[in-house]
């Protein structure tokens, strides 16, 4: 068995968010980049059901589209311990062309268990794990919390309003990871970090349909304006307030 | 020249961190505050491989760079100086010791556990009546043919407890002075070597200190590193690489207390705005961030010398003196930027300016690294 994780390299989580370009490009100046928490918690499963899987998986990949300038977050993703790596060399311009750029390697280089993580912290567009499957043609499970591998039996655990519900399903599948699918990312090891340059990196060139959609411009939310503090006492004051300043009521 | 980390030195610098922003913050306080041993750190950090991280692959060790080695030790002691002290000792003392200087049979026996961190090592060099002064080693090892037998009191020994490899400094031949000292690599099990309670500190408390008292103890001839009397020598190579790893501790304690001092900077008010639109705070600030930033220079130089084997005694002496002197001053202003709050424990920089005060005193004082220094600018 072969499990596939796709990442995504996104700005630290940390990152004083800035634009340039009149507002119509990310200023990507300074910027630390990871790789997208969710995606890190989806490689961190993976090498969990690895460990416990005796001879039953016998790699982990992981997968990103994008620049030459995202191999610093691809390696360290083989620093924790994914044994290869592919890039597709394409920039990852919106989760269509993503997803297409994935479906088109993996079409001829199939995997039994696709990992994504939920969403990309950086455009939360919770779209490329859906797309790839459909793409796929593949079974897909989304908000999976919790991910079993038992022989032949899988496992998954999906976050349904008010509880979760729990489904069984067979090889090859898609699963849309997210919260408590592994409890923290691992921290790469001395050794692994020597390691990860020697294990393979296939760049592939772009196989991959053109974005259906563009960036027109971006903003930052309003700034938070101070905090004005009422008397409990004096309702009026309030009442005026939210209806003649903040024309609430 | 160039001042850019590769992608290694960058991820490791980031494991460092990870780790300590993760784990070690958990419990920094309560084991300052119960001067508890931070040794379910030292394991994992031992798995992470941080132990012997310097060490060829050759014996067994991770094959870092000092740089690396730097950034991973300026990382961990953001938070807690008291853990990073044992990899300080570990590393730059007792694996760098072994490797340059021990045969392969020593190497063979010791430095392949070392290098894994398997054992832990400890340096045992200071005594009741010889810090500064270690020419006036006390302890004697006397020569008995196929051993040593060796009697004496070591002090303010790291890692006395959680280490099971010494490298012990003993006066062999008194008339000789220090052209008599020998150092021996000494298991701590054996018979005759007993520790003190553990020490009860200012700062560093989580650090275990001891002190080591040897009555009759027979330590095999082959575990003598290098030529008779070449024990002083050695104490002093190693203490020059030492040297970085604990200007690279200083570094660390002065960042990180800046880093909060800036944090709290941003928070708090005072006369209706934030204290860091101060001038009186924000030049605090300012001279702080001078200081974190030549200090780090000096031992990321200190670290290339060495690395590119260049002689490095004068540049980790001024690395040292510098970085250490800077984080006294430095945690001691971020105190006094958070006011009361720095005074408190829960801040966190009222502990790092007890630690700061460490990184001027031991692996040579900032008097001894001015005489190095000095000796070495008016040759």
């Amino acid at each position: 068995m072969k499990i596939l994780v796709c990442i995504s390299n996104v700005p630290d989580t940390t990152t004083k968010i800035r634009f340039t370009d009149n507002n119509t490009a990310f200023d990507a100046t300074g910027v630390q980049w990871i790789i997208n928490p969710w995606d890190e918690l989806a490689l961190t499963r993976a090498l969990e059901l690895k460990e416990a899987s005796g001879e039953a998986i016998e790699k982990i990949t992981v997968i990103n589209v994008g620049p030459q300038t995202t191999e610093p977050t691809i390696r360290k993703a083989l620093a924790i311990g994914a044994d290869d790596a592919v890039r597709i060399d394409a920039v990852p311009e919106d989760a269509y062309a993503v997803a297409s750029n994935l479906s088109s390697y993996l079409k001829d280089n199939p995997y039994d268990i696709i990992l994504c993580g939920i969403d990309s912290s950086d455009y939360n567009g919770s779209l490329v794990g859906g797309m790839l499957a459909e793409f796929l043609d593949l079974p897909s499970v989304s908000s999976v919390s919790k991910l079993d591998i038992d022989g032949g039996d899988i496992k998954l655990n999906r976050e349904i309003d008010g509880g979760s519900e729990v489904l069984s399903t067979v090889v090859p599948f898609v699963a849309i990871v997210q919260k408590g699918i592994a409890f923290e990312p691992r921290i790469p090891s001395m050794r692994g970090i020597m390691m990860a340059r020697k294990k393979p990196l296939n760049v592939v060139p772009s196989g991959g349909e053109a974005a259906l959609t563009e960036f027109v411009s971006y903003d930052l939310p309003p700034a938070k304006s101070a905090c004005k503090m009422v008397d409990a006492e004096n309702v009026k004051e309030l009442v005026d307030l939210l209806h003649n300043e903040a024309k609430a009521i | 020249m160039d001042f850019l980390f590769t992608e290694e030195q960058e991820m490791i610098r980031q494991a460092a961190r990870d780790y300590a922003e993760r784990e070690l913050i958990k419990d920094v306080l309560e084991r300052d505050e119960k001067a508890e041993m931070p040794t379910a750190h030292i394991k994992n950090l031992t798995e992470l491989g941080f132990f012997g991280m310097m060490v060829s692959p050759e014996w067994g060790g991770g094959g870092m760079d000092s740089l690396s080695y730097v950034l991973a030790m300026e990382e961990l002691s953001k938070i807690d100086a008291a853990t990073s002290v044992a990899l300080s000792v570990h590393n730059s003392l007792v694996c760098y010791g072994i490797e340059k200087y021990g045969n392969d049979a020593q190497k063979e026996k010791y430095l392949r556990l070392l290098a894994t961190g398997e054992r832990i090592g400890a340096f045992l060099l200071s005594e009741p009546e010889a810090g500064s002064d270690a020419t006036s080693q006390r302890t004697i090892g006397e020569d008995k043919g196929d051993h040593y037998l060796v009697n004496g009191t070591k002090n303010w020994i790291t890692s006395a407890n959680l280490g099971s490899v010494y490298l012990v400094t003993v006066q062999t031949h008194p008339e000789k002075k220090h052209h008599g000292i020998n150092v021996l690599i000494v298991d701590k099990d054996t018979p005759g070597i007993t520790l003190a309670p553990h020490e009860d500190k200012m700062g560093m408390r989580s650090s275990d200190t001891h002190s080591v008292m040897f009555s009759d103890v027979k330590v095999p001839r082959e575990n003598r590193i290098g030529d008779d009397g070449f024990g002083f020598k050695f104490a002093m190579k190693a203490l020059e690489a030492g040297r970085i790893g604990i200007a690279a501790q200083a570094v660390g304690i002065a960042a990180g207390a800046m880093e909060r001092a800036i944090q709290y900077s941003k928070e708090r008010k005072a006369f209706g705005k934030l204290i860091s639109e101060h001038q009186a705070i924000a030049f605090k600030l300012a001279d702080m961030a001078v200081k974190v930033e030549a200090a780090r220079n000096l031992v990321y130089k200190a670290a290339w010398l060495k690395d590119n084997g260049h002689p490095f005694s004068l540049a980790s002496a001024m690395a040292k003196q510098f970085a250490a002197d800077s984080a006294m001053e430095i945690t001691t202003e971020a105190v006094q930027v958070l006011g009361g709050y720095g005074y408190v424990k829960e801040y966190h920089v009222e502990r790092l300016m007890r630690e700061a005060k460490l990184t001027q005193i031991y692996e040579g004082t900032s008097e001894i690294q001015k005489i190095v220094i000095s000796r070495s600018i008016l040759k």
